[in-house]
């Protein structure tokens, strides 16, 4: 049987760096395939230049045994290949129809859009992945999930032969993730073959028949899932061996003994317009204190009101000074950092270098004579560099080159920069992968062991459970409970949360 | 592989679009357009291209703060109409030093304060800068109509038309005011702690309030020297003329501004402020122009050319973002 899609010995280099080197992938019709890969594995790239958004260097692209050659989006659609980004590319303002027909609209004699026609179309299209909603409605009205489903269902109105999935359930709850498998699985019978790409190893497992590793640029290894192990595929992701990883736990985090040290931040009875109802919380020094909850339960909105972004409405922040933290530049000043969870969106400046972006928050302190001391900050950036291990050409390269992971190494670089007392950190390792996510996790834990507070939010449970010494449960916008460490397992936290969540819903 | 040089020397076609852009412009001139290489030609448009440049840079500083300045042309005509109106007073004809310093003065404070104005609104009262900026661009011109009655205001000021007129080594006054101040902003952005603060706020604002910069100042800044230069510039003018009409003075220099800083690599949407690329753009849209004008090319014929240089440039750009 002809592969459906055949890349081989393809290279790409940015900047003089190489991102792929020989890499190769081979997808068979109506097969779910997944790649997977640390961070600045290549990955991306190797899809970007499938889909036609960067133009390789070297190698061959096939599609059914011919040259394909894509120069954009629009071509890539029409060879039948679909990408269904985790940024969604919709227009939420107009109609789940309009979304759908887009570029591609039916017309009545006339030269119009025929609308009966069009909406017709479109409610048959979606009826197949059983989802039954009004398509004249504007599709922002529709949950993420919905609207995941409308971009698939588009591209399968296109008649995709290949539909790639990249990071699709980031930002899906299980139910709607066990929606999005059972429209893959319904892909596969109609013989349409998905490119699966997940940072999450166990959905590999549910859904994927083969596996492409990657590891440096390069392909690694393909593999029926079937006769695969995790451990085995983490092994060949990292290039390390087995037994060091299994040594290492699940997360580096844990293994803290130090004794907490005096109060540095107290909070009671926060209120915000953003839905904080009634947060009380400490931190102490040398201390990891997590924030357990539900997605909403207001633990993003609790760090933001402690950093001074979000103007409280009632209750109060103590710091251990007495200076009212009313704005990230006071929290700043006073050695508070905010690690966010959106990196692109709150974090990075991408046109400025690795250098300008971890010495951001510290540019007051680099002051000589109204200029920036630039013998001391490229001491600092080369510092972190090397520290950190941040893997980029130069620390003058714009950082948007960067991959994900370093990109969130510069980031908490930027942080650690400012000698901080106390560091919040949201999601630091989510859409890491799992090496840079122990490198985090391990360089989090030794500044703690020197006497940084930490304030972890963190969706997984493992990392919460095993990292911190205090869980304070969130719910609602309130705090409703605290979990102290060692002892606290993940069915504890689940429980609190669960039991919490019913006497709310009584209430 | 790691070679840190790599980086600078990367082809940027932006910026060298617009190097290739003017070498084609200067050849095609030497063949074609009668007495184009002598001194005179040089001069005529060192001095022309002074105000555009002057305030393309100040544009420049804005755009990269993700704004734009639609008011510059008016803030032009209010400096350069409170000028003679200063130095032809009653007060500065018994104190001619005192009035010359007073008739440079005022108007460059006037300009600033229409600035903070400008800097206000959008940052403060987060009005969008093209509907803020549209406010002066409206009112600041019918203001010096009205501060002139609508008048040719016309005069003899040898001192003051230095800033239009005169020589420093040979080379018009201007060409070095438009050096100076180039090599201070360029230090500004590239080397002070506002000019890191202003990439940071035009790349990502967001980001550039969680690391703690004051975001607000930095964007009024940027529309305050961008007015303030655009005040200088409306100075000269006057001063080349040796007279001045509110309702002419710096008419349709927000669009030479904007499109000389464009076609100079400046993005649109922020995080970029190259100053010596806006003198660049300045030079290539006077080069087209003269070379229109020196071959008998009718004025209107020079906008449309002006139009295609700054497609050409954005869609540099856009090829430049890969």
């Amino acid at each position: 049987m002809t592969d459906l899609i055949e890349m081989t010995g393809i290279g790409k280099s940015f900047a003089g760096v190489a991102a792929l080197r020989d890499a190769s992938l081979s997808i068979r019709p109506g097969e779910v395939h997944a790649i997977i890969g640390q961070n600045g594995a290549g990955k991306s790239t190797l899809i970007k230049i499938l889909t036609g958004v960067y133009r390789r260097d070297a190698g061959v692209v096939r599609m059914s045994g011919h040259d394909l050659a894509i120069a954009g989006p629009r071509e890539a659609q029409d060879a039948g290949i679909a990408t269904i980004y985790q940024e969604l590319s919709l227009v939420p303002l107009r109609s789940v129809t309009e979304n759908v027909i887009m570029g591609y609209e039916p017309r009545s004699r006339l030269g119009l859009i025929d609308w009966k026609a069009a909406h017709a179309r479109t409610r048959q299209i979606l009826t197949r992945f059983g989802v039954d909603i009004d398509v004249t409605l504007p599709l922002g009205r529709y949950s993420t999930a919905i609207q995941q489903l409308v971009v698939i269902a588009r591209a399968v109105s296109l008649n995709a032969r290949l539909v790639i999935m990249d990071e699709a359930t980031s930002s899906l709850d299980d139910q709607e993730i066990e929606t999005l498998f059972s429209v893959v699985r319904g892909l596969k019978d109609d013989g349409v073959a998905v490119l699966y790409i997940s940072h999450f190893l166990d959905e590999l497992y549910r859904i994927c028949d083969r596996v492409t590793v990657m590891r440096d640029g390069r392909t690694v290894a393909t593999h029926d899932v079937a006769g695969t192990t995790k451990l085995g595929l983490i092994t060949e992701m990292l290039g390390r061996d087995a037994g060091e990883i299994q040594a290492a736990g699940l997360t580096a985090l844990s293994g803290g003994t130090s004794e907490p040290g005096r109060t540095l931040l107290q909070a009671d009875g926060l209120r915000t317009r953003t839905g904080l109802r009634g947060i009380a919380l400490d931190i102490r020094q040398g201390e990891i204190v997590g924030l357990g909850g539900l997605l909403g339960s207001g633990r993003t909105e609790a760090a933001r009101a402690l950093f001074g972004l979000d103007p409280l409405t009632g209750g109060a922040v103590h710091h251990h000074d007495g200076v009212a933290l009313d704005s990230p530049a006071k929290a700043i000043a006073q050695r508070i950092g905010f690690l966010t969870e959106d990196r692109k969106v709150d974090g990075i400046i991408p046109h400025l270098s690795v250098r300008e972006n971890i010495t951001l928050a510290i540019l007051p302190k680099l002051r000589k004579a109204g200029a920036i001391d630039r013998l001391r900050e490229r001491q600092i950036a080369q510092h972190y560099i090397t520290a950190l291990q941040i893997k980029t050409a130069g620390m003058e390269q714009p950082i948007r080159e960067l991959s994900g992971g370093n990109q969130q190494k510069v980031l908490l670089a930027r942080w650690l920069a400012l000698d901080p007392e106390i560091l919040i950190l949201d999601e630091p390792t989510r859409g890491v992968d799992v090496g840079a996510k122990f490198e985090i996790q391990s360089i989090i834990r030794d500044q703690v062991a020197k006497g940084l507070a930490v304030l972890l939010i963190s969706s997984e449970f493992e990392e919460l459970v095993e990292g911190a010494d205090r869980i304070v449960v969130l719910q609602d916008g309130r705090s409703v409970a605290e979990l102290h460490n060692p002892g606290v397992t993940q069915d504890a936290l689940i429980n609190a949360i669960a039991h919490h969540h019913d006497k709310g819903a009584a209430a | 592989m790691s070679d840190p040089t790599m980086i600078h020397s990367r082809f940027d076609p932006a910026r060298h679009g617009a190097l290739i852009a003017l070498v084609v412009i200067l050849a095609f001139n030497l063949i074609v357009t009668p007495n184009f290489f002598q001194a005179q030609t040089l001069f005529v448009n060192i001095s022309q291209m002074a105000t555009i440049a002057i305030v393309a840079m100040g544009m420049t500083l804005v755009i990269a703060t993700g704004g734009i300045d639609l008011s510059v042309g008016a803030v032009m005509a209010l400096a350069g109409a409170l000028a003679p109106l200063i130095f032809l007073s009653d007060f500065a004809q018994a104190n001619p030093g005192l009035g010359l310093a007073a008739s440079i003065v005022v108007p460059v404070l006037v300009a600033l304060f229409c600035g903070v104005f400008n800097g206000m609104l959008v940052s403060c009262f987060g009005v969008q800068p093209i509907v803020a900026t549209l406010i002066l661009f409206i009112s600041g011109r019918g203001l010096a109509q009205v501060l002139t009655n609508g008048n040719l205001q016309t005069f003899s000021n040898p001192a003051f038309s230095y800033l239009g007129t005169g020589r420093v080594l040979g080379l018009p006054f201007q060409g070095w005011l438009v050096l100076a101040i180039a090599v201070v902003l360029t230090w500004v952005v590239t080397r002070s702690i506002f000019g890191r603060q202003l990439l940071a706020v035009g790349g990502n604002e967001r980001a550039a309030r969680m690391s703690g910069l004051p975001v607000r100042r930095v964007k009024i800044g940027a529309y305050v020297i961008c007015s303030g230069l655009a005040g200088l510039a409306g100075l000269i003018v006057v001063a080349i003329n040796s007279a001045s009409d509110a309702a002419r003075i710096g008419n349709l220099m927000e669009l030479d501004a904007i499109a000389a800083a464009v076609v100079g690599g400046t993005l649109l949407q922020g995080g970029r402020a190259p100053i010596f690329g806006a003198i660049l753009g300045a030079v290539i849209i006077q080069l087209v122009k003269y070379t229109l004008l020196a071959n008998g090319i009718a004025d209107e014929v020079a906008l449309i050319a002006k139009a295609a240089i700054i497609i050409a440039a954005v869609y540099l750009q856009q090829g430049w973002k890969e």
